[in-house]
């Protein structure tokens, strides 16, 4: 067992690991912070997307012990210092961007991901950069109208073609 | 001007707070003192006799505090079938006995027949490995495909069952030789041979449950991934486990999806339980992505050829369906109903068509059980009418819009008797097909056609209408039909001394946004903010009894009994205010939140009624009973019938076969809307998985019995990228006319109604695009199936 040390939303923090433990299982298990979730065993869900240093990892293919010392973000640090939702957060309730919740933690950190990179994505850019995040629930729909509302686009008249 | 709050209000949902901080409560979220973990040994051969479980191989290993095997279950009871049905020659379905933990055989890749509880999570896996690495199973031919099943009686799933059936099913049986005579003397006849392709439901969290044990009161706590936590309590205490109903505490907290795979109850529930005891410490057990692909039950899979007969001009004479249905390797919970009762019964789908008849077959396979997915069996139902409907026009060179609309009840034909055994309260099917046509600008399409020509591509329009019967169901009805329990449900409405209220109800929420709606309906109701209703599910020891959520029963059923509940309250309340307004009872009216005396100024707020309740200082006590509480039980009086229209288009490219779905319109009737936004949410996510269906899902065993699509790499989801915008209408309402929201459920609708849809709309375009011997192409309609069909 390693004591592994890195920052999570602003704060240090430590936490015993073996070689083989998962910065998913580091966030879930070691910190309880369990709003990162793991949907899948072959990196393809999302579910459990983070950032480190500033980009989208999946969390469970990555060794904690290969991100000591890294500054790390969560579903938990995603909200205003008031503990108000953030500006994602907020669309995705205002769109109906989630149903069961579950994949919703890597949806919202890939989104913000993608509006750091691209402030202001088209449809097509949005569902291209969310392909690696897997939803069963909300047929996608709201979850694109939440993205590019967040970035500050009138998605009043959304629908197909 | 939309409302804001209370019934029709698109009002936030609550519970997205909690979800989109990471504060949601999930089965594998929670920390428990003293926690171990279970690990399932699972057999990796389709079909094999157990020679020796290898247990000893993870004695002394580290961490390791147990090791169960199927021995140690051999004495309790099975995981039994809900549903009892009969075959068509009167004999009951053979009904094999599904263990905790295989005995004698395995039957199915991933079949548990031991499980390891350790320390910790990594200790438990090596320790299964460890036995799965020394324990000899005698491998057995598998039995994979249907029609062998049956065939080759010497290969047998169970060996008490000499042809892998479970049951062959006429329905309705007196129907049939009238419809062996319709279709014989029918001036046209068109027969489809199709496969509903099978499905794994993939909820986005896997299955997970902890067992506790409190050795002080023998009192037992399951905490499981549960779309039906009380139906699973009866399960595990009076079928499986044997202990008393009321020593055990089912909790289903915060549950990532379901769509149909978790009503069931799964032997890893049990096996928590157990191990709970033994050790006296909570055991915890998570699947893995890969385990839930093996071992959720998975969804449709049936192989039909359906005949339609019809006079020239396309009026309906006769459906007739024989259909083989695949259950797996032991009958989940409700595998019996699916492919009969929620299938067969729809056969005759929005039509008026005099005959019909639906035989089923049912077959033991080795693969992972087969039950209710998304629709369960009405999806399967709607998508071989749609087709063959479809596949008829272009033999007669009839328009498919046409043809529909003469054939659709009317709706003065309701209530209407269907040939196959249900009555259907009320509809209007041409509005939902006008709507759509209009929606999907059905004039316009030549245009969009050239448009996508000049790109290269091939367009094409597909339409479904569709019908089901959910909101289930009518006990009485249901115990006609074979079901062995009851569903109807049931709510307590508390009001607390200060106003506020906790109303606990059966039905789950698993996504669908329950805390939201059922406080909408509460606080119209009642007159009292939104914010002051709390809704209580998923717990047996908090809700008096529900039968949970699925087949869009919650509001139509749930919401009712809460209603009902609601009606009591009002009446308690009246009896209240006439006490404190010395009034008659009689004369108390309550509304807005108030009850008052009629006729005059005089009145109570529902807040200071509450208050009274509690505080009864001057109660008459022989005839006012303090407090504010009731329950209600509700038992619908039939199905409720949603329907609607679908159009789709897609865009082919000739060169690799990729279609797209370009446009997908949906015209539905769902009765009364609660919650706009959540209906529309709902109704996205079926046609997604719908599309998902059409397009690219397929679960695919070889001939060994491995499963070859058991992970993301190889099983194909729908991503963003997959799916359009949808353009969803809800502005066509008959309201069911015997429940008193006047709901009819909107779950499934997308489900049921998209996947003909989008395959008529491929087929449309082929055939535009001079490919006109494709007249069929079997889900998905792959890339690859597309190609080869056009190359033919
Ligand atoms: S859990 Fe990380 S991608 Fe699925
Ligand atoms: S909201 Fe349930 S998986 Fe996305």
């Amino acid at each position: 067992m390693t004591k592994v040390s890195m920052t999570v939303n602003g704060r240090a923090v430590s936490a015993e690991t073996e070689g083989r433990t998962l910065l998913s299982a580091y966030l879930r298990e070691g910190l309880r912070l369990t709003g990162t979730h793991v949907g899948c065993d072959t990196s393809q869900c999302g579910a459990c997307v983070v950032h480190v240093d500033g980009k989208p990892v999946k969390s469970c293919t990555v060794f904690a012990q290969d991100v000591a010392g890294a500054d790390v973000r969560t579903i938990e640090g995603m909200a205003n210092a008031d503990g108000s939702l953030g500006v994602i957060q907020q669309a995705f309730q205002d769109h109906h961007g989630l149903q069961c919740g579950f994949c919703t933690p890597g949806m919202v950190m890939s989104a913000a991901a993608l509006l750091a990179e691209n402030p202001k994505p088209t449809e097509h850019e949005v569902r291209h950069y969310l392909e690696g995040n897997i939803c069963r629930c909300t047929g996608y729909h709201n979850i694109v109208k939440a993205v590019m509302a967040a970035s500050g686009q009138d998605v009043s008249a959304l629908a197909a073609e | 001007m939309p409302k804001d709050h209370g019934i029709g209000a698109s009002s936030k949902r609550r519970e997205d707070v909690r979800f989109l901080t990471g504060k949601g409560t999930y089965t594998d979220d929670m920390n428990i003192a003293g926690q171990t973990y279970a690990v399932m040994v699972r057999s990796s051969v389709a079909h094999g006799r157990i020679v020796s479980v290898g247990t000893s191989a993870a004695e002394g290993m580290p961490g390791v505090l147990a090791v169960f095997t199927g021995e140690d279950f051999a004495a309790v009871g099975g995981n039994p079938a809900g549903w009892l049905i009969n075959s068509r020659d009167g004999t009951p379905m053979r009904e094999p006995k599904r263990p905790v933990l295989a005995h004698g055989k395995v039957r199915h890749v991933g079949d548990a027949y031991a499980a390891v509880i350790a320390e910790t999570y990594q200790q438990a896996k090596d320790a299964a490995q460890a036995i799965a690495d020394a324990s000899v199973i005698e491998e057995l031919p598998a039995v994979v495909n249907m029609a062998e099943a049956v065939a080759n009686a010497s290969n047998r799933v169970h060996d008490e069952i000499p042809d892998n059936l479970c049951f062959d099913w006429g329905w309705i049986e007196d129907n049939r030789a009238k419809v062996d005579a319709a279709i014989k003397s029918a001036p046209h006849v068109t027969t489809l041979e199709l496969v509903n392709n099978r499905l794994v439901p993939n909820a986005m969290e896997p299955r997970a449950s902890i067992g506790e044990y409190f050795p002080g009161t023998g009192d037992y706590k399951l905490t499981t991934t549960s779309q039906n936590p009380h139906l699973t309590r009866l399960l595990v205490a009076a079928f499986v486990m044997g202990i008393p109903e009321n020593k055990l505490q089912v909790v289903a907290p915060d549950v990532g999806g379901g769509f149909g795979s978790k009503i069931y109850h799964y032997g890893e529930e049990a096996l928590v339980l157990a191990a709970a005891k033994k050790l006296a410490r909570p055991v915890r057990w998570t699947a893995e992505r890969s385990e839930s692909f093996l071992t959720d039950a998975h969804g449709r899979d049936h192989v039909t050829k359906i005949e339609l007969a019809s006079d020239k001009e396309g009026n309906f004479i006769a459906f007739r369906t024989e259909t083989l249905a695949n259950v797996g390797a032991y009958l989940s919970n409700f595998s019996t109903a699916t492919p009969t009762f929620l299938h067969g019964t729809l056969m005759s789908g929005p039509y008026k068509v005099p005959n019909v008849y639906v035989n089923v077959k049912t077959v033991f396979t080795n693969t992972a059980p087969v039950d209710a997915y998304r629709g369960a069996g009405r999806p399967e139902a709607t998508y071989s009418l749609e087709r063959v409907i479809d596949k008829m026009c272009r033999e007669l060179g009839l328009d498919p819009f046409e043809v529909r609309r003469k054939n659709l009840l009317t709706p003065d034909q309701f209530p209407y008797q269907s040939p196959v055994g249900l009555m259907y309260d009320t509809g209007n099917y041409q509005a939902t097909l006008d709507k759509v046509c209009e929606m999907a600008d059905v004039a316009g399409f030549e245009k969009r056609r050239a448009a996508s020509a000049a790109k290269g591509k091939l367009r094409g329009m597909g339409l479904s209408t569709w019908i089901e019967a959910c909101g289930i169901a009518p006990s009485n009805l249901v115990g006609v039909l074979g079901s062995r329990v009851g569903l109807y449900d049931a709510a307590t409405v508390r009001v607390n001394a200060t106003g506020n209220l906790s109303v606990m109800v059966g039905a789950h929420s698993h996504g669908q946004g329950h805390e939201t709606v059922f406080a909408q309906i509460v606080a119209d109701k009642l007159g009292v903010p939104e914010s002051s209703v709390e809704i209580v599910h998923g717990d047996t020891a908090r809700i008096p009894f529900g039968m949970g959520s699925y087949g869009s029963r919650s509001l139509a059923v749930c919401g009712t009994a809460m209603d009902k509940a609601l009606d009591k309250i009002i009446a308690k309340g009246k009896k209240i205010a006439a006490h404190m307004l010395e009034a008659a009872e009689g004369d108390i009216t309550f509304g807005d939140g108030k009850f008052s005396v009629a006729g005059t100024d005089k009145a109570k707020t529902f807040g200071e009624i509450a208050f009274s309740a509690y505080v009864p200082h001057n109660y008459p006590l022989e005839t006012l009973e303090p407090g504010l509480e009731e329950t209600a039980f509700y038992d619908p009086a039939n199905f409720t019938y949603p329907a609607g229209a679908y159009i789709c288009e897609v865009e082919v490219d000739e060169g690799t076969g990729k279609v797209d779905v370009v446009a997908f319109h949906c015209a539905d009737d769902f009765g009364n809307i609660m919650n706009p936004m959540i209906v529309e949410g709902q109704v996205h996510g079926g046609v997604g998985q719908g599309i998902g269906q059409a397009l690219c899902e397929f679960t695919t065993y070889d001939e060994n019995g491995q499963l070859l699509t058991g992970s993301y790499m190889d099983y194909a989801m729908p991503r963003a990228e997959d799916v359009p915008f949808y353009n969803v209408d809800y502005s066509c309402q008959t309201p069911c006319t015997h429940n008193p929201l006047g709901v009819k459920g909107c779950g499934e609708a997308g489900a049921i109604g998209s996947p003909p849809a989008v395959v008529n709309a491929v087929i449309d375009a082929l055939q535009r695009g001079g490919h006109t011997h494709v007249t069929h192409i079997d889900m998905p309609v792959s890339p690859s199936r597309v190609w080869t069909a056009m190359n033919a």
